[in-house]
């Protein structure tokens, strides 16, 4: 129940974010969409001990979320709810890996636990990354995008129907599953029996929503195409946007950033 | 049991990629021959379905643990193998957007483990060989269960695979078969119980839905070499790719050569390796296109070796200068974080 | 050109596991009436709606929508000249914003883009829900909802509007002002109801249902006045023609 209500509100929160004005919102989805791409590909193309240089990408989710009015503090909070899973695997590095890769005075870091700290950075950069995305461009508008990059159509539209339906997917499901809390005991009433036919109902209902859906569509002249009127746009300002980026991407992945600084620091010293 | 963008390389990510924007091409394409059916509407709300019935969870017994529904298999169940597959890569889409479940990247692995194979593997060659010309409830239930428990260890199996092929987690492929597989068996057998549960519910209060999908595959007998069609195309296209990718980051330890040093452990795969390499490295000093890849691999691959010793003292070098540098960078960002958050609300007030 | 708008004859239908939903039904209905059709659940008004679309073909009878007889080569036609609101709006707001959704239709008939917007733009003002235009449907509340789902059938420019229970599940406010929306329409009206208060109001015409045959059709105050025939067909007088037990007249239980 408690993750119903908490994806509900996500989904929710993020779509309203999503519908802000700000300069990154008013960006193109496309220019957005294939930027953070190439952030993800240049992010885990790193390998497995790096770590300083990763450090630069944080650029990119700093301004992001700041120029695009993100609250932070939500990003950081869905952060930590899907890490157990990259720290379940990662955990095994410092387990397996125990050979010494750095000393530092009496400080000895195995590569296991630098490759697990990599994981993790990695980690959050991809997981902000994507979630930027949405915040800053609607489910719709990456849609939009995607099938403007050549996505075929159908399933552009399948994921739109599945946004749209979701909201009352979701709604249905939590009555259904707040008459069941009420009704069970002591953890009777949620075993597999219930549930093969709670979901059930779910499905039959569901079945007769696409059936009148369908038949919605035909009423207004469906005849395999769907139509829409939102045209997208590139501006000066999204190339500015997508080629910067990238640009700065190539060159950080390329040239250890924090390294440079870092040893034109200790040579000073 | 979502893959995750930090566990992956760009060369297995890529490669999932193309197979997975594969199959979605080659089933939207079959989706559009026959557009005029009622399943465009209805792949996208079952699809919502699948969402929202995965967050009815329920506790598997004996372990006081939960589970929930997979989805896959009934997709292809009602909707045939190609609309269900559609309709699964759009959840999982959905899932990697939102709840950052696995991650763009990994997007490709994702619709391949609990799309593909459920679909094109499992739903082919499992579920309609044990249903046969002749279905029956009983036979049905069996199917199903068989169907769940396959497609999630072939699943499990796509991930250990995929995730030692990465080479970022230290799990050699052994040890994580030997992890990740029990797991799955349990959570399979539930999820096909449920499955099961769902469809009798379906076919009690409706038999005409599985039935007229029983009939479209009549229809299209042609659906049961489907796997084949789409299947040895798509792997081999996977196979290619992952060549390609890795090929061009060869000098990129994540790549295929390592984890198959890490998961035969022999030696012998090091030794040629590491002439290519130096020359690689050589090159790239030279050109200067990538020169911490090479020097990075330099590290890694020196610095463990416990007969190097001098190895270590560039080791602690570089990573103070990088731990310091790492440091000023990341105050640096905080500030132009809160610069920038400044500036703009001072502009918008 | 017919005189009569909306032609049924005989119409039969039987669902395809075998459960029999009208059992032999005719009328006649004519430009500009306002028809109410009542009765209580599964009485078999939605069915009989679909027939008047084309989305169920009749098992045995006929449907003629102006001057075409409702058969596989007409339907399109048809379906352009009726606009179907249904009862759920869910069902039918399946497009990403409020906008798109009432060109849905417009688009489909191949209309030029800026008549789409036009027509856009009009059916939303009709409906007083402009300021929604660029919303998503999932953010609308159940009154919003409703009226969006009029309007867009409304930019097919339709010749019949044909309502299912338009007035479920709205809240009393919601509720009126859709009654006077709908009362400013010309469109020939068909709605299925059991709120008959508000067929009251916005209907001359009723034809009650009642297991899948047509029980009474004629003026919608002589048929709700006969107590006797509203419980044969299981249905209550409108609150509205009740007598109020609190200032000494009869009350109907
Ligand atoms: N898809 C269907 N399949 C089988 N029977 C149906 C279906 N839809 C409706 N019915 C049956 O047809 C009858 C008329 O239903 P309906 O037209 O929906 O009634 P109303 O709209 O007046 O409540 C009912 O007995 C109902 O159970
Ligand atoms: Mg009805």
């Amino acid at each position: 129940m408690a993750k119903i209500e908490s994806t509900f509100f996500d989904i929710g929160y993020l779509d309203t974010l999503s519908y802000q004005q700000s300069p990154i919102h008013r960006l193109d989805p496309r220019a957005k969409l294939i930027v953070t791409l190439v952030f993800v590909v240049a992010v885990v193309s790193f390998d497995r001990y790096e770590i300083s240089g990763l450090l630069g990408f944080f650029l990119f989710p700093v301004v992001m979320v700041s120029l695009g009015d993100l609250p932070l503090g939500y990003l950081l909070k869905k952060l930590l709810l899907v890490a157990p899973f990259a720290v379940f695997i990662g955990i095994f590095n410092p387990i397996l890996d125990r050979q010494v890769m750095i000393v530092m005075g009496p400080l000895a870091i195995s590569g296991g636990w630098v490759s697990f700290i990599s994981i993790l950075l990695r980690f959050g950069l991809t997981v902000t990354a994507a979630l930027i995305l949405i915040a800053t461009s609607s489910f719709a508008g990456v849609c939009l995008a995607l099938e403007r990059l050549k996505v075929p159509r159908s399933f552009a539209v399948q994921l739109l129907f599945l946004y749209r339906y979701l909201f009352v997917l979701i709604a249905e499901t939590r009555r259904l599953l707040r008459a069941r809390t009420l009704r069970s005991f002591d953890g009777r009433g949620l075993g597999i029996k219930v549930v093969g036919s709670l979901i059930g109902h779910l499905l039959l209902r569901t079945l007769n929503r696409g059936r009148r859906i369908y038949l919605a569509m035909l009423c207004r002249g469906f005849d395999g195409e769907i139509h829409t009127m939102r045209r997208l746009k590139m501006t000066g300002w999204d190339f500015i946007f997508m080629f910067g980026w990238i640009l700065f991407f190539i060159v950080i992945r390329n040239h250890n950033l924090p390294q440079l600084i870092g040893n034109l620091l200790t040579g000073v010293f | 049991m979502h893959m995750a963008d930090a566990l992956l390389s760009p060369a297995v990510g890529g490669a999932m990629w193309v197979v997975a924007g594969g199959g979605i091409t080659y089933c939207a394409g079959k989706i559009r021959d026959d557009m005029a059916d009622s399943r465009i509407p209805l792949m996208g709300v079952l699809a919502a379905f699948v969402f929202a019935a995965q967050m009815i969870n329920f506790t598997i017994p004996g372990t006081g643990s939960s589970g929930h529904l997979g989805g896959g298999l009934l997709l292809a169940i009602i909707l045939g193998p190609h609309a269900g597959f559609l309709a699964m890569a759009s959840v999982l889409t959905v899932q990697a957007l939102f709840f950052a479940d696995g991650g763009l990247l990994a997007l490709g692995c994702n619709i391949f483990n609990l799309g593909f194979i459920p679909c094109f593997v499992v739903y082919p060659y499992i579920y309609q060989l044990i249903i046969g010309q002749t279905p029956s409830r009983k036979k049905m239930t069996t199917a199903i269960i068989v169907s769940a428990v396959i497609a999630l260890q072939i699943g499990a199996l796509g991930v250990v695979t995929e995730t030692v092929f990465s080479g970022v987690s230290s799990l050699p492929f052994n040890s994580f078969v030997l992890l990740m597989q029990p797991i799955h068996l349990a959570i399979g057998l539930v999820e096909g119980m449920v499955t099961a549960g769902v469809v009798s519910f379906i076919v009690k209060a409706d038999p005409s839905i599985i039935l007229a999908a029983d009939r479209r595959d009549d229809q299209q007998q042609s659906e049961t070499s489907i796997g084949k069609k789409i299947l040895l195309p798509l792997l081999a296209v996977a196979v290619i790719t992952a060549g390609i990718f890795s090929w061009f980051a060869s000098s990129n330890p994540d790549g295929l050569e390592w984890s198959i040093y890490k998961v035969t452990g022999s030696e012998e795969v090091e030794a040629p390796e590491q002439g290519i390499h130096h020359s690689l490295e050589k090159l790239q000093e030279k050109t200067a296109l990538l020169p911490d890849y090479g020097f990075k691999n330099d590290e890694a691959a020196v610095v463990p070796g416990p007969e190097n010793g001098s190895g270590s003292t560039v080791a602690i070098g570089t990573s103070v200068a990088g731990l310091l540098g790492g440091a000023l960078v990341l105050l640096l960002m905080v500030l132009l974080g809160f610069i920038l958050k400044i500036k703009r609300h001072s502009r918008t007030e | 050109m017919s005189h009569h708008i909306v032609e049924v004859k005989d119409l039969k239908y039987s669902y395809p596991d075998g459960t029999p939903a009208l059992d032999g039904i005719s009328f006649l209905i004519t430009h500009g009436e306002s028809v109410a059709v009542v009765g209580s659940n599964g009485a078999g008004k939605s069915t009989l709606l679909h027939h008047l679309n084309g989305y169920l073909t009749p098992t045995s009878g006929m449907v003629r929508i102006g001057d075409l007889p409702l058969s596989k080569s007409t339907v399109q036609a048809v379906r352009r000249s009726v606009g179907m609101v249904f009862q759920d709006p869910d069902d039918q707001l399946f497009m990403p914003t409020v906008a798109d959704d009432v060109a849905f239709g417009p688009l489909n008939l191949g209309l030029p883009l800026e008549e789409v917007n036009d027509r856009v733009d009009r059916a939303l003002t009709t409906v007083g829900a402009l300021h929604l235009k660029n919303r998503p449907p999932y953010k609308l509340s159940g009154g919003e909802k409703r009226s969006v789902a009029i309007a867009s059938t409304l930019s097919m420019s339709p010749d019949i509007l044909v309502m299912d229970e338009p007035s479920a599940n709205l809240d009393p406010q919601a509720r009126r002002r859709l009654i006077e929306l709908l009362s400013t329409f010309t469109h020939t009206k068909i709605i299925a109801t059991h709120d008959l208060d508000m067929a009251l109001d916005l209907c001359d015409r009723t034809i009650i249902l009642h297991g899948g045959l047509i029980t009474a059709d004629g003026p919608t105050l002589d048929i709700f006045r006969d107590s006797a025939l509203l419980r044969r067909s299981h249905l209550e007088k409108p609150l509205s023609m009740q007598g109020c037990p609190a200032c000494g007249s009869m009350a109907v239980k």
